[in-house]
């Protein structure tokens, strides 16, 4: 499995988890978790996903998600889940 | 599964605390380059470094992209060149910028002698040329080896580098005398040091390794704010703590850039290294400890705490580390040094008796230009005895601002900051440093 992050934020409207949840179909990326809330107007989403299924390498995923940041004016980050693990488990 | 908590703090380290990896450092043996012919030399040298290090580069910023952690450095250290010089070693040096450049790495350390017990022919020829190399090259970094715990203190090298950061001080004086930040003088100098401008590879290294730096001062701090006005065993547990999550991710990156460069991993150097950002500040930590600045009564306590704190931290979370591994306290890398530096709350005998307790020495400190050579060798020889006595590695990084006085300002630009010119204490020691010879080593050097 090739877990990574993605985590989403920014002003909040309509249909930002469904714009970013498309992409991710459409480039065969399973999502395993996902939580999300408003912190003061800010819409804060983490997506834990697995990019086994997705024929790009993590360059490629990246890239796909441009023009969702472009269109929706929101922070995007991807990154592999092991900095997650290595920090908080022993 | 890691927690929201959890994936929010590290996110936070990152974007909010200066978090980063400060280097990955490839470090490059060069034995087999030495030729008789300085040229032939010099083109080994260079078609060695562009061989190994093609990749280093590019492979730093995949990972920075994939684990969305800055690297901000990728450095390369070679084996100390007096070592591979049989002739003048100006060619060589011209080479490994020219490499530096050509492979995109940020710095390249290694135009280095070791002399702690005396000096080769090779040495000699390699020290002369300092100044000059300096000068002329734009990524190269140097550092001289002047003593050690095992043989005393050389006492002629220590004379000899007061001269040379004096002259390396002129030759560079249009930019506030850069050439010295490249230089390094040392006592007890460690082998696998990936933090520049000492960074070299020992001669007990591998072929070639990757050890890797990770700093987070910010995020020391902010751990801080969390326990105002606890005692200390919680400060230091804190400190514990966060060394431990820092040093964990260098770790993860040290193993992922020795996998995809099929090169084997060296250590991790624990260490705190500040830049001149705000929020990135070792000062910072300590008046996050309740002192109004450093330098203030308490702060070699205060930092003593920090520096044993972070390696218990971060030992844990690396198989193997090394290096410098501590706080760093240089002056102009650090905005909080700074501030304290320019108020007169920080003076230079307050940072020689940090540097008792801090992971290196005298660093990045702007003196008056006319500071005699012989001060400057003073400065050394102090320095380099209380690295020998304390089995420690100790430094001095000075750079004599040339037509500048004490209260002036140095400009580096950077991550090598900026910085008040500080007072030199004005006392002749001319005829203390025209002795030469050796200091013998302690007694304590005899373990055997």
């Amino acid at each position: 499995m090739r877990k990574a992050l993605i985590s989403v934020t920014g002003l909040d409207t309509t249909g930002i988890i469904a714009r970013v949840a498309t992409k991710l179909y459409e480039l065969n990326i399973n999502i395993l978790d996902i939580s999300q809330t408003i912190l003061s107007g800010y819409f804060t989403m983490m997506m834990i996903v697995d990019l086994s299924g997705s024929k790009l390498d993590f360059d490629g995923v990246n890239k796909e998600l441009q023009p969702i940041r472009e269109e929706l004016k929101m922070e995007i980050h991807i990154q592999r889940m092991d900095i997650f693990d290595a920090m908080h488990r022993i | 599964m890691i927690e929201t908590g959890e994936i929010l703090q590290t996110l936070r380290m990152i974007q909010e605390e200066n978090f980063d990896i400060r280097t990955i450092t490839l470090g490059i043996n060069l034995l087999d380059c030495s030729d008789p012919d300085a040229e032939k030399c010099a083109q080994r040298v260079y078609d060695k470094i562009c061989r190994t290090a093609k990749d280093l580069v590019s492979t730093g910023e995949h990972i920075e992209t994939e684990f969305g952690i800055p690297i901000v450095n990728k450095r390369i250290s070679v084996t100390p060149v007096s070592l591979i010089c049989q002739a003048d070693p100006r060619p060589i040096a011209r080479a490994l910028d020219r490499a530096a450049k050509e492979v995109g790495v940020n710095f390249l350390g290694g135009y280095s002698a070791l002399m702690h017990k005396g000096a080769t022919k090779a040495d000699e020829r390699l020290l002369a040329s300092i100044p000059e190399v300096l000068s002329e090259t734009q990524l190269l970094c140097s550092s001289v080896n002047v003593a050690s715990t095992r043989a005393g203190i050389n006492m002629n090298a220590v004379k000899e580098m007061g001269e040379i950061i004096k002259k390396t001080a002129e030759l560079t004086a249009d930019s506030d005398g850069l050439g010295c930040a490249k230089l390094v003088v040392f006592a007890n100098a460690v082998e696998d040091n990936p933090f520049m401008a000492g960074a070299f590879c020992g001669v007990g290294e591998p072929e070639c390794a990757i050890n890797v730096g990770v700093s987070g001062p910010g995020v020391v701090k902010r751990a801080l704010e969390e326990v105002k006005g606890q005692p200390f065993d919680t400060v230091a547990e804190t400190i514990k703590r966060t060394a431990f999550k820092i040093t964990r991710v260098g770790q993860l990156v040290a193993r992922e850039a020795s996998q995809r460069l099929n090169i084997p991993f060296g250590i991790v150097d624990l260490s705190l290294a500040p830049t001149p950002a705000r929020g990135d500040s070792v000062a910072h930590i300590l008046t996050e400890m309740g002192l109004e600045a450093a330098g203030a009564p308490g702060t070699t306590a205060a930092l003593a705490l920090l520096n044993d704190a972070v390696k218990k931290g971060g030992v844990m979370a690396s198989n193997h580390v090394g290096g410098l591994s501590g706080a760093f306290i240089p002056v102009s890398e650090d905005i909080g040094m700074i501030e304290a530096a320019a108020s007169g709350a920080l003076t230079l005998e307050k940072l020689e008796a940090m540097t008792c307790v801090c992971s290196v020495g005298l660093d990045m400190i702007a003196i008056p230009g006319d500071t005699s050579a012989a001060a400057i060798s003073g400065i050394i020889a102090d320095e380099a005895a209380i690295g020998m006595i304390n089995n420690k590695t100790t430094a001095v990084r000075v750079i004599p601002a040339v037509g500048k006085k004490a209260g002036d300002r140095v400009e580096f630009g950077g991550l090598l900051g900026f910085a008040p010119v500080m007072p030199v204490n004005p006392c002749d020691n001319t005829e203390f440093i025209a002795r030469g010879g050796r200091i013998p080593a302690p007694l304590h050097s005899l373990r055997n």
